[in-house]
């Protein structure tokens, strides 16, 4: 009864627990610092690596924040913010990757 | 237990539910505004990316961007997503007094953030780094100078819910309010990952 109650009463925030804000801050505390750390050394690994590694290290950053910050997950209560978060993705892939693209290539063909 | 006590129980839950449920629509509303800031952000972020390299015979990123001033700003806004969490956690507790010092410290670690920021944004413009110079520093204040005001209009709502708990503690609009504010703070501290990652460490590498 009294988890229930506590449930229904979060006025739409989701699931809040300390526990869940402390993991998340550790690892993205830990995220944060491999992130500087690839940057510190960068002559010991080749451009591109780091590259793929800061954007890995980002996303992964991202997820633990939606996930322990904003407590997305797919309970019923979050399923329309998650589908609204899920076409927004959409969205942005194709804007920043369609202007990568264009723009990388046509820098290529004015060269 | 007679048949008007029940009623009257069972209209209290008919209103407990409603009014959960209205909270629940307004803080949908809020989510739709932020995935539409989301893609203001991402088409921040791609410009950047665009531009990011064209210096114009400047400074370039490496000699402008400190790590340690980036790192310190980054963990002073994680810091104060924690906290708004933990006074969170103590708003469904109902302790009031650490609600409020979980606020006041967001709000510090908030102001700090900005601090840091603007006094960035001053050093360059002192050192003739102005946004005029050049696409990447154009695109640079555009983007990051964006993500402030977030946080400057953030810091003005946080003050306003600090003195809302104060004077009228947690009632059900307060409650709800309040959690609203926490997703857009959460929200501002997912799109800095985002600038840290991709406009300062990308440029430095």
């Amino acid at each position: 009864m009294n988890h229930s109650h506590q449930e229904n009463e979060n006025m739409g925030a989701g699931n809040i627990t300390k526990r869940n804000y402390l993991i998340g801050f550790i690892l993205a505390t830990v995220l944060t610092i491999i992130s500087f750390g690839f940057v510190v050394f960068k002559d010991s690994l080749p451009r591109n690596t780091i590259v793929i590694l800061l954007s890995a290290a980002a996303l992964l950053q991202m997820f633990v924040h939606l996930y322990y910050f904003l407590h997305l997950n797919k309970s019923s209560e979050q399923r329309w913010n998650l589908i609204a978060f899920l076409f927004t993705l959409v969205l942005m892939f194709i804007f920043i990757g369609g202007t990568i693209w264009v723009m990388y290539t046509l820098n290529i063909r004015m060269m | 237990m007679n048949t008007t006590d029940i009623n009257k129980i069972e209209e209290l839950e008919a209103l407990r539910v409603e009014r959960q449920h209205h909270a629940e629509i307004n803080t949908f509303g809020l989510w739709i505004y932020l995935m539409s800031d989301l893609i203001m952000f991402s088409i921040l972020f791609a410009t950047f990316v665009v531009l990011g390299k064209n210096v114009a015979g400047g400074a370039t990123p490496q000699e402008l961007f400190h790590l340690p001033f980036i790192f310190t700003e980054t963990m002073f806004l994680l810091l104060s997503s924690v906290t708004f969490g933990l006074s969170m956690v103590a708003m469904n507790n109902q302790n009031k007094k650490a609600v409020l010092i979980g606020l006041i410290a967001t709000g510090l670690f908030g102001l700090g953030f900005l601090v840091m920021e603007l006094y960035e944004f001053y050093e360059l413009a002192a050192s003739g780094n102005t946004p005029d110079k050049s696409g990447f520093l154009t695109a640079f204040f555009t983007l990051v100078g964006t993500h402030g005001a977030h946080v400057f209009f953030g810091l003005i709502w946080l003050i306003s819910m600090i003195i809302q708990v104060a004077k009228k503690g947690f009632s059900d609009k307060v409650r709800s309010r309040l959690v609203r504010l926490s997703i857009f703070w959460h929200f501002l501290d997912v799109v800095w990952v985002g600038v840290f990652t991709f406009v300062y460490l990308m440029s430095m590498i």
